[in-house]
């Protein structure tokens, strides 16, 4: 397997979950719109929104319960983690082809958005 | 404003901002930004964690199209993935600890570089350079599709781009942008790498260096998902619709549209952060 059909497999499984996390997302949105539509929208001074939507568990869990702004959220973090699969997808991908290099660069990337993931824990 | 006009106004916005980031090459973030913040008041912690969710799904919706194009190197890009994901937590936590007013000025400063990008034609690739000693240690050089054949190329001054992606990187976590700009500047002219290669792989980067930011993001709240929903679906359907029709749209005169309404959202950004209004 050389790299151009490698990363033309990785760009369809992105795709698929960018279609995925719009498709959440816009449930979400729709669950939101029904039971807010008619409220004030004011987002003119930022006010942190809480667990529900600031760490990964409070995420999941408001999602399981179908509440609509987790869902939307829920959404967004599969969006988020779909960078996060290519670069573990390109890991794998050098491994198989032996190039140690590039195996451990996509690690050291890979570490480091672990890390800020790991802010929201 | 109810939920509802403010939901359809940022969808129409974010669509037509995600049609002429794609068009123009630009990315969506650097107008969606400014004119959640100037037009709708919103607060820039709100506009730039939504712009950079849709950052992320312009970047990983397209790749697949970038790379049947032969272009992206993958090596390249993941190199300096190191140096974008490392300033984009710098950035970040920067965004967090500055004000709302310097983050709109800066913002002002990278519009003002997007205009005049924007007016700028698309500049010559010089000819394909022999990798330096660095660069072909880490394997970096590469070939791309020329007149039917493979032609070869070489990288230069990896220290230097790498430095410059660093700044990427800051760039991108401190505006909730994808700074794709700066990414190509470092690739095309400090690493002299041909600029159908830079681009493309700049735009893969670009998702990888922001979900560095995004944790950063979420964890402060700036990722709302009353803001962020209309943005990325927004950017997500305008950007779609953006590459549908890139191969049969006046591009030039679509850039210098795209570069007036940047350079007045940039006078705006900077004059407003100045007295304190964003």
């Amino acid at each position: 397997m050389d790299d151009q059909r490698l990363e033309i497999i990785i760009g369809q499984l992105l795709r698929a979950g960018v279609l995925l996390a719009a498709t959440m997302v816009s449930i979400g949105g729709l669950l939101y719109l029904t039971g807010h539509h008619a409220d004030t929208a004011s987002y003119k001074t930022f006010v942190a929104g809480g667990p529900a939507v600031q760490t990964l568990a409070g995420i999941v869990q408001s999602a399981t319960h179908l509440q609509s702004e987790g869902l939307i959220q829920f959404g967004l973090l599969l969006l988020i983690a779909t960078p996060v699969a290519r670069v573990v997808l390109a890991m794998v991908g050098f491994a198989l082809e032996r190039d140690k290099l590039y195996a451990l660069v996509s690690f050291i990337v890979l570490a480091i958005l672990v890390f800020s993931l790991m802010r929201a824990t | 404003m109810t939920v509802l006009t403010f939901t359809l106004v940022v969808l129409v916005i974010s669509a037509l901002a995600g049609f002429l980031g794609a068009l123009t090459g630009l990315g969506g973030g650097v107008i969606v930004v400014p004119v959640l913040a100037l037009a709708l008041g919103v607060d820039i912690k709100y506009a730039i964690g939504a712009s950079l969710v849709s950052v992320i799904a312009t970047s990983s919706g397209a790749a697949a199209a970038y790379v049947r194009e032969g272009y992206s190197n993958i090596r390249i890009g993941m190199f300096l993935e190191i140096a974008t994901t490392l300033g984009a937590i710098v950035g970040a936590i920067l965004a967090v600890h500055v004000t709302t007013h310097a983050i709109a000025i800066v913002f002002g400063v990278v519009l003002l570089q997007s205009a005049y990008q924007s007016f700028k034609s698309t500049p010559e690739s010089g000819a394909p350079v022999e990798s330096d000693g660095l660069a072909r240690k880490l394997h970096l050089g590469g070939t791309y599709p020329l007149d039917g054949k493979r032609q070869e190329y070489g990288v230069r001054n990896v220290p230097a781009g790498f430095g410059l992606m660093f700044g990427a990187g800051a760039l991108s976590g401190l505006l909730g942008i994808g700074s794709g700009a700066v990414k190509v500047i470092a690739m095309d002219r400090a690493m002299k790498i041909p600029f159908k290669v830079s681009t493309t792989t700049s735009n893969f980067m670009i998702g990888v260096t922001a979900a560095a930011s995004a944790g950063v993001y979420l964890s402060r709240g700036y990722i709302d998902p009353r803001v962020a929903m209309p943005v990325m679906l927004g950017v997500l359907c305008g950007a779609f619709l953006g590459t549908k029709v890139l191969a049969r749209a006046r591009v030039r005169t679509l850039r210098i549209i795209f570069g007036i309404v940047v350079l007045v959202l940039a006078v705006e950004m900077i004059v407003n952060g100045i007295l304190g209004k964003v």
